[in-house]
């Protein structure tokens, strides 16, 4: 009998899920949001969750005269998921618009199905180079970046400003390592520097020990590209084998994104990083949202937070200058393509014809004032685009930043 | 010169971790046969519940302490209540770790939220000892001490006390142990709870330097089963000889060739597997 | 408890397979296209867990790197579809031979270790094909995985395209396996199997080659993971590392006990209710994992010997 019984539930919920599918054609514009929101990288969809809310919030729900229905979905950072929950939300619940996911795999898992759907599509945070470049997908629109786009303008700064001349760095084995060290090397190398020794860190070491230990005392800085966990566990151990003080420490935005940030201590003071985004920038825009996310969720806002409470203006904007009418895909892509929203905690931002920003870059040196960390803004690189100062087709012409591959070295 | 000794030194921590987490689960497949997946979860445990210890009173030793008595009571609890249900059921047993293991990794993201830390270096142990070109940091040298130390404990108790001979009695042959009047039952619940106790003292150790995040939980674990594995199942000694083993392999392997290093852990074990399944100290 | 009413026992098994059967050939007929896409789901995952069920039930090898064959299947398709461009049958064909050799090959290895020892080896060897998928970046793509894999119909050319067509497509496959795995198991091999299962050493002496027997069981299960593979990377149009990690892994060993190892139908069951569970609870509460958690916990502890087993004698 039990047995019955537990069949019986199932088919319940299997045909009671039908019956809620049913959906009233007028009524709210449906927006479907995927971050991970359990598993490894919770927090990270959470914080990028949180910065959305924030918005929808401020505006009441509603833009273009319609009410906004906001329905999330965990992906649990796994790709596959995110491509369920996207059918789901295209095909069950029918939403005008989708926006989110956090890594890279699942940007590219969902960009055929986006595509095929011709559903229009807000990342805010996967940073893959192609998915605005070479394998760029009509249907998405970028509102965060691509990993080698701070990357550029800090090599160049590196070199210029910092004065630097010999640099090692070691980052995470995966694209978005290769794509953030092949732009700083690219253009720090460029103007005369020298990368001269790459440590690629397997992303499931959590122990540098052995990598440390082979770090040449005799360069000029290390550049390090961690995040989460393994930004958190680098720090520290840079500073236990006495490289700190020693060798100084630049890196990608993400080694000491205010996610991570506030995990560390006295170590990770005086490492520079370059990103689009800081928490400290002072602007009144800014601080008017920083303030909000930290009365709101007792947290720094980290670019995580303020990813998408920026891509949320886009979306929202799109949506006031169709007056709502967002049930036409193709003029719904084409307001998101043209919206320009103002007011942006990062300062101006302007997409290029590839789906991408172009936006300032922010030179960041951590600092401990009041008390706590932050990425004081030292200096201010505007006006930053994917390809920085090259000639889109032609960089387009080259492959992709690689484990070995970078162009012009 | 210097590299290796360097590079030797930070194998022996990882030994020394490793050390600390395969040992209770290898114990606790001796008496039980379970094959715990929830241990990594109660290594993780271990440094979430010293973290908010560390955060009240400032003290490692404080965080350590409560962290072992949380953790081995969750054991404890989780074997009595739980597990023993199934004595003569290792898959049944298996399952239900996995989904303690979930349980417990929803839990520590919900109490303690997924953002990742690291522990405060007790006392004056967060400075680096130099001498000439090599460069150690005195805390990890002081993990290496303090396993090594319990190391001696474990094997005091396990060769020359009467817990330990009925600890080996069982281990040996269970049925037996229980017809000499050794209470296998309650014997097994201390050992698991022991095993999960050591586990999270193996968090803390690690704290400071590793830290917590989200994860944390299944990025250990398979390490521990190789440790377990190569040692073989059951055997103290063997866990010993099975962390130094894979914490030297693991540290030179991510130093010399770390293209490989995804494979030169699983790689050896699946030869020390098919050569001598029951690994290098265990019984069939 | 176990003889309380054999018939009435059997008359619920009807009723179940009934029920199961009605839902997924009728099923595409009144639900909608996400529903059809978790039914797809369901029995591809439905015919690689069987195919565990093969190996951890019958045979009484608990696999924890079953999934890693269902991934190389996997990426094979996107290999080959992708990058060298091969037609349907060739790509189906290869990816599901890839994989067998891929099982023949590490069969070799793991076939004489038995009980915890093959869950340790097995986790081993998933955690070498994990690595090989994330490393092998010129072949595998990496973490990024492999997009662009061209949907069934346009790749078979086969007036096919839908989610409902694709569905059936995948419930042939399913059924087709389905019937032979039923057919292997009954077979005198298979009932060789089981006995090697409850008392290896007397199979031996009755002059039976084990290990044989253990290892072609092991190729057996590979291949019929092979064949999940290749549906999924069809279905899902890309591949990652994610599908032979030691989660997804572990996820599939929960499907067989959890439903009910040495059954067939069990697994069915087991891979049917956890991807609704998942799916469904996610849409309300982000701690689904911990209810996914609890329930595993209580299943187990309701029907140690899964759903499939509850009150009745323990088939197979």
């Amino acid at each position: 009998m039990k047995r019955i019984k537990c069949f019986a539930v199932i088919l319940a919920l299997a045909l009671g899920a039908v019956f809620l599918r049913a959906q009233a054609p007028e009524g709210p514009i449906r927006i479907g949001f995927i971050v991970p929101l359990s598993g490894a990288f919770a927090q990270n969809g959470r914080d990028i969750l949180n910065g959305f809310l924030l918005l929808l919030d401020e505006v009441g729900y509603r833009a273009g005269g319609r009410q906004i229905q906001l329905i999330v979905e965990d992906d649990e950072a796994i790709p596959a998921q995110t491509l369920t929950k996207a059918r789901k939300l295209v095909e069950s619940d029918r939403v005008h618009l989708m926006a989110g996911t956090l890594l890279a795999s699942s940007g590219y898992a969902l960009a055929p199905y986006v595509d095929a759907q011709q559903i229009p599509m807000v990342f805010p945070v996967v940073s893959s180079d192609d998915l605005t470049q070479r394998r760029r997908s009509k249907w998405i629109v970028r509102t965060g970046w691509t990993s080698s786009q701070p990357n550029h303008a800090f090599g160049e700064y590196a070199y210029r400003t910092l004065g630097y001349r010999t640099v090692a760095t070691i980052a995470l084995d995966y694209a978005f390592g290769w794509e953030s060290v092949g732009g700083f090397q690219r253009t720090f190398e460029a103007e005369g520097g020298r990368v001269v020794q790459k440590t690629w860190t397997p992303i499931s070491v959590h122990d540098f020990a052995p990598y440390l230990a082979q770090i040449p005392r005799d360069v000029d800085a290390v550049y390090a590209l961690f995040l989460g966990r393994s930004a958190v566990q680098f720090m520290r151990q840079y500073a236990e084998y006495g490289l700190k003080g020693r060798v100084p420490l630049i890196g990608s935005g993400t080694t000491t994104d205010e996610a991570v940030l506030i995990s560390m201590g006295d170590e990770a003071i005086g490492t520079v990083t370059a990103l689009q985004y800081s928490a400290a920038l002072d602007t009144p825009d800014n601080r008017r949202f920083t303030a909000a996310f930290r009365r709101r969720y007792n947290r720094t806002a980290s670019y995580y937070g303020e990813s998408m409470y920026t891509g949320g203006k886009w979306v929202l904007a799109a949506i006031e200058a169709l007056g709502g009418r967002v049930e036409d895909r193709t003029k719904l892509l084409e307001a998101l393509r043209a919206a320009k929203p103002t007011g942006l905690p990062r300062g101006p931002v302007e997409l290029d014809e590839y789906g991408n920003p172009i936006q300032a870059i922010y030179i960041r040196r951590v600092d401990r004032v009041n008390g706590a960390l932050q990425n004081t803004v030292i200096d201010t690189i505007p006006r930053v685009s994917q390809f920085w100062k090259f000639n889109p087709a032609e960089y387009l012409r080259q492959p992709l930043y690689s484990r070995r591959f970078v162009p012009g070295t | 010169m210097t590299y290796l000794i360097t590079q030797t030194l930070n194998g022996l921590f990882s030994a020394a971790l490793l050390f600390l987490i395969a040992s209770g689960l290898t114990l606790a497949f001796g008496v039980m046969k379970i094959v715990n997946i929830a241990h990594g979860s109660f290594y993780m445990l271990g440094v979430y519940v010293a973290s908010t210890v560390v955060l009240r009173t400032g003290s490692l030793f404080a965080g350590a302490v409560v962290a072992i008595l949380v953790v081995a009571a969750v054991g404890f609890l989780m074997q009595r209540v739980f597990l023993r249900r199934f004595p003569a059921d290792p898959l049944a047993q298996m399952m239900m770790t996995m989904g303690f293991a979930l349980l417990f990794r929803d839990l520590a993201l919900m109490i303690w939220g997924g953002d990742p830390f690291t522990l405060q270096y007790p006392g004056r142990l967060r400075e680096s000892i130099e001498m000439g070109e090599v460069v150690f940091p005195s805390y990890r040298l002081f993990v290496i001490v303090v396993a090594a130390l319990v190391g001696v404990g474990l094997w005091i108790v396990n060769e020359k006390t009467l817990i330990g001979a009925r600890l080996r009695a069982t281990v040996d042959d269970p049925e037996m142990a229980s017809a000499i009047g050794i209470n296998v039952a309650r014997l097994s619940g201390v050992v698991f709870a022991v095993g999960a106790g050591l586990a999270a003292f193996g968090g803390v150790m690690g704290g400071p330097i590793l830290g917590g995040y989200a994860g944390l939980d299944f990025d250990l674990l398979p390490l521990a089963f190789v440790v377990v594995i190569v040692g073989g199942m059951g055997s103290l000694k063997g866990a010993l000889v099975g962390s130094i083993v894979v914490g030297m392999i693991d540290n030179f392997g991510k130093a010399l060739v770390p293209e490989l290093s995804y494979f030169t852990l699983f790689a050896p074990m699946m030869v020390v597997l098919a050569l001598k399944p029951t690994g290098l100290y265990g019984r069939a | 408890m176990a003889g309380r009413d054999v018939a009435r026992t059997v008359t619920a098994r009807h009723v179940a397979v009934g029920a199961m059967a009605l839902l997924l050939v009728a099923g595409p007929l009144f639900l909608g296209s996400y529903w059809i896409g978790l039914l797809t789901q369901i029995v591809i995952l439905a015919t690689l867990a069987m195919s565990l069920d093969i190996l951890l039930g019958y045979t009484g090898l608990p696999s924890l790197g079953h999934a890693a064959f269902f991934g190389v299947a996997a990426y094979a398709v996107a290999v080959l579809s992708t990058t060298y461009r091969a037609d349907f049958w060739t790509t189906v064909v290869a990816a599901v031979a890839i994989g067998t050799a891929l099982a023949a090959a590490c069969g070799l290895i793991v076939a004489h270790v038995r009980d915890v020892y093959f869950l340790m080896i097995t986790l081993a060897l998933g955690m070498v094909l994990w690595g090989l998928s994330y490393r092998w970046i010129p072949v595998t793509g990496g973490d990024n995985g492999i997009s662009g894999i061209p949907t069934l119909d346009a790749h078979a050319g086969l007036p096919l395209s839908g989610p409902a067509a694709f569905y059936y497509v995948t419930l042939l496959v399913f059924l087709a396996s389905a019937a032979l795995m039923r057919t292997l198991v009954r077979s005198p091999f298979g009932l060789t199997l089981r006995g090697i299962r409850e008392n290896e050493g007397r199979m031996r002496s009755l002059g039976f080659n084990t290990w044989l027997h253990c290892y072609l069981s092991f190729v057996i299960a590979g291949a019929f993971a092979s064949v999940a593979g290749v549906m999924w990377a069809y279905y899902n149009g890309f591949v990652s590392p994610t599908y032979l990690d030691l989660t997804a892994s572990s996820e599939l060993f929960l499907m067989v006990t959890l439903g009910g190892p040495a059954t067939l139908v069990g697994p069915v069951l087991g891979a049917g209710a956890i991807v609704l569970l998942k799916n469904v609870m996610s849409a309300y509460t982000a701690r689904w994992l911990l209810i996914l958690g609890i329930v595993y916990i209580v299943a187990i502890l309701a029907a140690p010997r899964g759903i499939w087993n509850l009150g009745g004698r323990r088939s197979g």
